[in-house]
């Protein structure tokens, strides 16, 4: 059997576990920083194949939620299982069912397009010759095939993120997480993203969790919404669903009845600091 | 070996592409060999020591292997600062593997930096003792570039913005390099300095490094050797651990 057969085949099998509906599921999930509790009791699911949006202010937990579901933080309490697997027991096996785009950029831009993509993919394990066939195939879904061999550092902020999305669908995941994908893109990249992924969601099937604070785009791409405020959800059902509940006309609206309208106060935290350092230093313009 | 090789190849390639690096961090060296070198070398013969140029070179190389290494242990900072990390540890790869990658990628550019400064050093008057003990020297330079990468690496683990970078400088890596007796021999220094340097794992790696290139050593390069590769040996532990403690 070829690299490249049993690759798929593996691919396959992860697939066949989560078959059941529930790509994840969270139960009372709980994330405490000393006497702060950043998520608590949180329970959600998403069913395979559907797009989630994630939403809420400032300081309410979605980022460090998305870290514990992408094993980058270890939860206080509370279950989660994702692609079949608990990122506590089987962080692995959790990371090959996952691609992400970072709230940040995360590309390293002393490096070419394709070498960004070359190194994820080795990182992930994708055999040379599907590598290679999957670059170009990304790349040009993007449309970033002509500028493959430029530095990112010469990059746009929209064709970065568009790299990045290349990036994160390149070793086929099931689940692609987008923490605030749209973050400073003009309307138009915005828009052009959205169709990559909606297109990406029907052809492939790929189950995307993301947030955003743009309540138009979470209403026009989300199947499903969960609404979290302090840590807690504060309501999960479908826009429409979430519209009419509340009399709304629109989701902001919506969002706004359901979270209140004071402003959120969230203390500096060291990514904060780090985006401005970022500033300083005069690095990733976006 | 694919996650390795990718992180060490990565290393090279950032390197090798910031020419302004290259030669940048080629001043240090070069002043040293002019100002000490030539500064002091007539004293150091009135002393009756022989050529300074000769016990001298070997300590600029290892300064620069010392800074090199450092620098890019320390790069992961910036990797944290930029995201870059982040991608490498939602990758499906052990921490394990990405601190060695690493690490060798550092310290292979710490040592080519070396190997130029020992270019350098040719064309200002060194004359190797034994032409054959080169790959001994070769050694010592790996082993040191591969030291202070992986205690850069344990130190940007911990250290979380470059703000504590004057602190690293003046009170970890301008100590070890003073203290190690890449300038001054160690043979004839106050019993109190002899004594630091016996815990100063740069001592060794000078000491080796002058054993191979100028034939002359105060340990002896098999205690150099043994004493360096011990030292690594912990550091490398050190760094894996606190790497695969970092969370972001």
């Amino acid at each position: 059997m070829s690299q490249k057969t049993s690759w798929h085949l593996n691919h396959y099998l992860a697939n066949l576990v989560a078959m059941s509906s529930h790509i994840i599921e969270v139960k009372n999930l709980v994330k405490k920083f000393d006497d702060f509790t950043a998520v608590d009791h949180v329970s959600f699911s998403v069913e395979k194949g559907e797009i989630f949006g994630f939403l809420g202010p400032n300081g309410a937990g979605k980022t460090t939620t998305i870290k514990m579901l992408t094993t980058l933080l270890k939860p206080s309490g509370g279950q989660i299982t994702l692609n079949g697997f608990d990122p506590a027991q089987h962080p692995n096996q959790v990371r090959k069912s996952f691609g992400i785009v970072f709230q940040d950029p995360s590309l390293d831009d002393e490096l070419t397009a394709v070498e960004n993509l070359e190194f994820h993919g080795v990182l992930y394990h994708v055999p040379r010759a599907l590598r290679k066939q999957k670059i170009e195939e990304l790349l040009n879904l993007v449309e970033l095939w002509d500028r493959r061999n430029d530095f990112v550092k010469t990059f746009s902020g929209g064709m970065k993120r568009r790299l990045e999305i290349a990036r994160g669908l390149l070793h086929e995941p099931t689940i692609l997480f987008l923490d605030e994908p749209t973050l400073g893109l003009d309307p138009q990249t915005r828009n052009h993203m959205w169709n990559y992924v909606k297109k990406l969601n029907q052809n492939v099937g790929v189950t995307v969790f993301f947030t955003t604070h743009y309540m138009e785009e979470a209403d026009k791409a989300a199947d499903r919404i969960a609404i979290v405020d302090n840590g807690k959800i504060a309501a999960q059902d479908s826009p429409e669903n979430l519209k009419k509940a509340t009399g709304s006309t629109t989701l902001e609206e919506a969002f706004l009845s359901l979270t209140g309208s004071d402003i959120r106060e969230e203390s500096a935290n060291k990514m904060d600091n780090m985006r401005q350092g970022r500033a300083l230093w005069g690095g990733g313009k976006r | 070996m694919g996650v390795i090789y990718i992180m060490w190849l990565r290393q090279l390639k950032r390197y090798t592409r910031s020419k302004a690096r290259i030669f940048g961090s080629l001043g240090q060296p070069l002043l040293y060999l002019v100002a000490l070198g030539f500064g002091f070398g007539p004293i150091y013969q009135h002393a009756g020591k022989g050529n300074y140029m000769n016990f001298l070179s070997p300590g600029v190389i290892a300064m620069t292997i010392l800074f090199t290494a450092i620098f890019s242990g320390i790069e992961i900072i910036w990797d944290r600062k930029f995201g870059f990390l982040k991608e490498t540890l939602v990758a499906p790869v052990s921490r394990f593997q990405l601190m060695i990658g690493r690490t060798l990628g550092g310290a292979t550019v710490a040592t080519l930096q070396g190997l130029l400064v020992f270019l350098i050093v040719l064309a200002f008057g060194l004359r190797p003792a034994h032409w054959s003990s080169l790959p001994y020297a070769l050694l010592f330079m790996f082993l040191i570039a591969i030291f202070f990468t992986a205690m850069g690496t344990a130190i940007a683990s911990v250290v979380e913005d470059m703000q504590g970078f004057p602190i690293i400088m003046n009170f970890i890596v301008m100590p070890i390099f003073f203290l190690s007796g890449a300038l001054f021999p160690l043979d004839s220094v106050p019993r109190g300095l002899q004594i630091t340097a016996i815990f100063n794992p740069l001592a060794y790696g000078v000491d080796g490094l002058r054993g191979a290139i100028s034939g002359m050593s105060h340990f002896g390069m098999a205690v150099d050797f043994v004493a360096l590769s011990l030292f690594t040996l912990l550091f490398l532990g050190i760094g894996t651990y606190l790497f695969s403690k970092i969370e972001i």
